[in-house]
């Protein structure tokens, strides 16, 4: 189980990065924590002629406030430090718990925030939650950058808009609004395991406890993050009650998600997970709204 | 038999080295000039190989050699047998097809080795790997068990009418009679899937061959040194004594690691001799998921014969065994099920038969526990099955049928997987089955527990589950026990470790005979330059059988000390005794003679020494038993189903044992641990999952899950008994499989008692939650 030959480069400036990809080609790759990456090469799945190694990259460690009261996280930002970055704690609650949930402290240590989105492994964590929370990306190539939405970056399983070239340096989350709450719901084979089904939920709710807003995002069920359109269609406007919630559930368990059957879960099991794990996701998202 | 150390929980000696990471694992040995192995694999499971070509990887800079089964010529022929055919028994049947080095014309299962690349490194070997090509011929594949006995199926041995490996009929009393004597007879059919070893360490090898000498030097990760240097010597025309097998420290071993004729000890050892240069090759995980042997899939016809009240009259059991492309291990594992089925109950009739199946998937070998796990669980289920049929408690009818504590010895009828008569020595099951009651507290449980939480649409469910462990069989172990001039003692062993305490325990037993600081005997196994005999780590046998030797070598070690003591300090032996490291005189503290002193006085460098007298403070002993020591016990599981998710949530398990002697308690607690936790990984995460192909699904710890730490029950409570073995002098029994045994069993029942107004009844292991999940579907006739 060992790589196939390949070169190897570490810049230590993002411009150096980018110079080194544009020059690479299809032929280069990012290595961020290499959780997933190397793996895949040790299998020899994964036959990339060149890295692109972004650890000695200082610029791309950090989480930063904003002045809208979101945050900035740098790409390379290791899921163990959003995990315990008291400041995410106080503006998102769900991440570090979302976060919690990605395999073992030794992977988190490693592993990073931007990796996970760039990897765009359907079953993974942090893509959802940037869908749920209504992330930007920034992303950058020599002599230009972009911004793109959550909701417009991942184009399939382990595809996403980036260009060779390209690399995502940013991940922008703007701030929860008033009044919401968020939940998240996962069931996996054991503890550190990839889901089997899972969901997040964050909802708005106006003073009177109506629905002002319901981004339910499942994932490890689809190709990619689901973003629900049912939840907003029968919810907006309307009082959460458990008949509602339950019609939910009920919508997207049969209409909005594709499970497959795989060696540890039949597809009708997973479908049956998503409407539970909607019902209980929605139920604790609203309980939460304040 | 309680002495100082033995029957005490003293901390274990190797523990500070190993956390401290000053011993050597396979992989931290490096020898000058080394060279390194891959092998390229089969993708096919069942396929002719047209032809190999190897030239492009012969190219590639810094790769020595790549052969194929052509460039080893009559090198390559079937390995031998690792354990004999059961001539005892009669009316067996049998075929062996052992298993060939490398396949030649044809590969039987995928990850069989087509060819093997010697290289400078093993990222270069590996390189040269992907620039071999092979044309096959996809034949189809042999996956399903008893479709592979029907006729017309494909053959994996095309040179055999069927695939058909074996077949073994026993039966005490008669099946026939007992039919006629039952009110009620319950038929149900049930499958057992396959489980790997998964030892945290894999399997490997390093051979160096040193020409001037003459030698050959082997440090392998193996259970059983002896037979790795006998096969080893025999293929390469060596004596035994040119060939020294060495185990550094190991990761674990759990059965696999005993088979010592698979392609890469056949080839590096010949390869090393040819090239004259040391090869390492390590097995990554892919390799030992598709090519190190694991364990079983049976599928199990079962009918129980009972009276109203619940007696049992008779069982019968007739099975079908996977033995995967070859049989080098025979019958171990079917013979154990085979015999561990009815071993805790009165079954006056009791008829067993079985088939052993070729098919395309990979070598069926001994993975703890060893089929013991089956014939438990098929009796539990059918006991139960029983119970749910007759109206009665789980708990009930086990109670009416547990074998008496008066019964022993008890002769079974039944030959085992050492090929004598299964006699039980020694045993108190009822005591055990009543012990784990209370520990779980069951009747509180089932009258005030229980109701209340499913008042409030809580799942809980009970379970228990009585099992055997026939432990410590023959052929024989040895040890030999010096004394040396320091005082300390070195006891040696052919008996190989994988981290199961050893170094402890055997130096327990050694301490307590030669009166020395325990710290000061240095425990050797697994080296044949130190010990040349014996069988190997395997059935639970090592405390039993080698502790024995080892206890045998140094009471006779003790014998000398004591007689030469008595000349030196001129006092009668009656009157001396061994302690503090000295031999004195019991009554005069002061009159004594240090160890080490005495060892030097017994190996005279002039002067003249008594006939018949033999040098040294030194013995060897060897000791085999006529027939294993059984273990029993019986263990309890309490659990939580989400009643939506069918997650399961393991709040308290109980366990209670009985291994005779613990030579040291709390090493038996962790045998049980560790054992235990295979037993989750069985009942409901482990599974070896081969498609219709006979691709293998679950070639990663990605897919083949393993319980880890968290997945543990949240109390586990363990019980203990002492019924000594009147088989050995310290009454030992052995433990290293108990705590995997039971556990399917009563997770099975456990989990049916919290869904029991589903009516849910399970005739498999492996119950993961989608499983539960679909069974719960069936059962609601959905
Ligand atoms: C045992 C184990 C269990 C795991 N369990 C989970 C789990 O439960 N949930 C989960 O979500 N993940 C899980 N993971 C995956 C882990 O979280 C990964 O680390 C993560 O998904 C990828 O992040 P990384 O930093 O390691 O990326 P890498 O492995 O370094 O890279 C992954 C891919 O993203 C690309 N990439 C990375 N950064 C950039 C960038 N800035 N710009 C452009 N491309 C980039 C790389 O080129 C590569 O193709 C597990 C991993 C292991 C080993």
């Amino acid at each position: 189980m060992k790589p196939a030959p390949f070169e190897y480069y570490a810049p230590t400036s993002v411009e150096e990065a980018l110079a080194t990809l544009q020059n690479l080609g299809y032929d280069g790759k990012v290595l961020a924590g290499g959780q997933s990456l190397i793996p895949a090469m040790n299998f020899r799945m994964a036959r990339p002629a060149a890295l692109v190694d972004l650890n000695k990259i200082k610029e791309l460690f950090y989480i930063k406030p904003t002045d809208d009261g979101g945050l900035a996280i740098g790409t390379m930002t290791r899921d163990s430090v959003v995990e315990k970055d008291p400041l995410v704690a106080e503006r998102f609650p769900i991440v570090p718990y979302v976060v919690k949930h990605i395999a073992h402290p030794q992977i988190r240590n490693r592993g990073t925030f931007g990796g996970a989105i760039a990897h765009a492994d359907p079953a993974a964590q942090i893509p959802a939650l940037s869908v749920a929370l209504q992330a930007r990306f920034l992303v950058r190539k020599q002599g230009g950058e972009r911004w793109v939405n959550a909701e417009e970056f991942f184009m399939g399983p382990f595809m996403t808009v980036l260009e060779p070239e390209e690399m995502l340096a940013e991940v922008a989350l703007p701030p929860m609004a008033k009044g919401s709450g968020a939940s998240y719901q996962q069931v996996s084979r054991q503890k550190g395991g990839y889901a089997q089904a899972a969901v997040i939920s964050v909802v708005v709710v106006d003073e009177n406890k109506r629905c002002k807003d319901a981004r339910v995002v499942l994932f490890s069920v689809g190709e990619t993050p689901i973003l629900s359109q049912a939840a907003r269609k029968i919810l907006m406007g309307n009082l959460p009650t458990p008949e509602a919630i339950a019609e939910v559930a009920e919508k997207i368990s049969k209409e909005e998600v594709d499970p497959g059957t795989d060696i540890h879960g039949t597809a009708e099991y997973r479908r049956h997970l998503v409407k539970v794990l909607v019902r209980r996701g929605l139920t604790e998202a609203f309980e939460r709204a304040k | 038999m309680a002495g100082k150390y033995v029957h005490q929980s003293i901390l274990r000696l190797e523990d500070p080295e190993l956390i401290t990471a000053r011993v050597q694992f396979l992989d931290d040995i490096k020898l000058p000039d080394m060279l390194h192995a891959a092998f390229k694999r089969s993708d096919y499971a069942h396929a002719r190989i047209k032809s190999i070509d190897v030239s492009e990887a012969r190219k590639l800079p810094g790769v020595i050699g790549v052969y194929t089964a052509e460039d080893f010529g009559d090198y390559v022929k079937p390995g031998p047998l690792q354990v004999p055919p059961p001539t005892a028994i009669k009316g067996a049947t049998y075929v062996a097809r052992t298993t060939m080095p490398i396949a030649k014309d044809k590969v039987r299962y995928a990850g069989e080795p087509v060819a093997i690349v010697i290289a400078e490194s093993r990222y270069i070997a590996e390189d040269a790997c992907d620039l071999i090509y092979v044309d096959y011929e996809p034949l189809e594949a042999v996956v399903d068990l008893e479709k592979a006995l029907q006729p017309g199926s494909p053959l994996v041995h095309e040179d055999l009418p069927s695939n058909e490996a074996g077949h073994v009929r026993q039966e005490r009393g008669s099946w026939e009679q007992a039919v006629k004597e039952a009110d009620l007879v319950i038929k149900r059919k049930f499958f057992i899937n396959r489980n790997a070893g998964a030892a945290l360490e894999n399997r490997g090898i390093i051979v160096q061959w040193d020409k001037h000498a003459k030698q050959m030097t082997i440090w392998c990760g193996t259970q059983s040194v002896i037979a790795l240097r006998n096969q080893t010597a025999a293929r390469l025309g060596l004596f035994e004594s040119q060939v020294r097998v060495i185990t550094p420290n190991m990761g674990g071993g759990f059965g696999p690691k005993i088979n010592t004729s698979l392609p890469d000890d056949a080839l590096i050892t010949y390869l090393a001799m040819k090239l004259e240069r040391p090869i390492k090759w390590v097995e990554d995980r892919r390799e030992n998921f598709l090519a190190t042997t694991s364990e079983r899939d049976q599928v199990h016809y079962c009918e129980i014969a009972v009276k109203r009240d619940g007696t049992i009259v008779g069982l019968k059991d007739f099975f079908y065994h996977n033995s995967g492309a070859y049989n080098p291990y025979m019958m171990t594992v079917p013979l154990n099920s085979q015999s561990h089925t009815v071993t805790n109950y009165r079954v006056p009739n009791f008829l067993t038969e079985f088939y052993m199946v070729f098919t395309n998937q990979m070598i069926v070998t001994p993975v703890r526990g060893a089929g013991r796990q089956y014939g438990v669980f098929v009796m539990e289920r059918m006991l139960d099955a029983a119970a749910r049929e007759l109206g009665m408690s789980p708990v009930e009818i086990r109670r009416k049928n547990l074998l008496p504590a008066n019964a022993y010895p008890y002769y079974t009828n039944i030959i085992g997987q050492d090929f004598v008569e299964g006699v039980l020595d020694s045993g108190d099951y009822p005591s055990a089955f009543e012990k784990t009651l209370e520990l779980i507290e069951y009747d509180r449980f089932v009258n005030e527990v229980q109701p209340k939480l499913r008042a409030q649409g809580k799942k809980v469910g009970i379970g228990v589950a009585c099992f055997s462990e026939g432990t410590g069989v023959g052929p024989y172990e040895g040890a030999r026990v010096t004394v040396g001039g320091n005082g300390k003692v070195v006891a040696s062993t052919g008996y190989t470790s994988q981290g199961q305490a050893h170094y402890t325990t055997f130096a327990q037993i050694v301490a307590d005979q030669l009166g020395v600081d325990v710290k000061d005997v240095k425990i050797i196994t697994g080296d044949t330059g130190y010990f040349g005999w014996g069988a190997g780590t395997f059935a639970s046998r090592g405390i039993t059988v080698a502790g024995t030797a080892t206890y045998m070598a140094a009471q006779k070690v003790r014998q000398k000390a004591l007689k030469l003591a008595s000349k030196i300090l001129e006092a009668p032996e009656e009157e001396l005794e061994l302690a503090d490291g000295v031999v004195r005189v019991a009554d005069i503290p002061s009159k004594f003679i240090a160890l080490g002193d005495l060892a030097n006085l017994a190996n005279p460098m002039r002067g003249t020494m008594e006939p018949g007298t033999e040098p040294g403070l030194e013995a060897v002993a060897y000791y085999g038993p006529p027939y294993g020591a059984t273990g029993a016990g019986c263990m309890a599981i309490i659990l939580e189903v989400d009643p939506e998710t069918m997650q399961v949530s393991m709040e308290k398990m109980a366990m209670v044992h009985d291994c005779g002697t613990p030579v040291n308690p709390m090493v038996v607690d962790g045998q049980i641990h560790g054992g235990i936790q295979m037993g989750i990984g069985d009942a409901f995460y482990e599974e070896l999952i081969y498609d219709e192909n006979g691709q293998l699904l679950t070639a990663s710890f990605m897919d083949y899950l393993f319980p880890q730490a968290t997945d543990m029950p949240k109390k586990l409570v363990l019980g203990h008994m002492e019924t000594p073995s009147p088989l050995n002098p310290l009454g030992i029994k052995g433990v290293g499989e108990a705590g995997a045994i039971p556990v399917p069993s009563a997770f099975a029942q456990a989990v049916e008692n919290a869904l029991q107004d589903t009516g849910v009844e399970f005739d498999r292991d492996t119950l993961s939650p989608s499983r539960i999940f679909t069974y719960v579907q069936m059962a609601k006739g959905a």
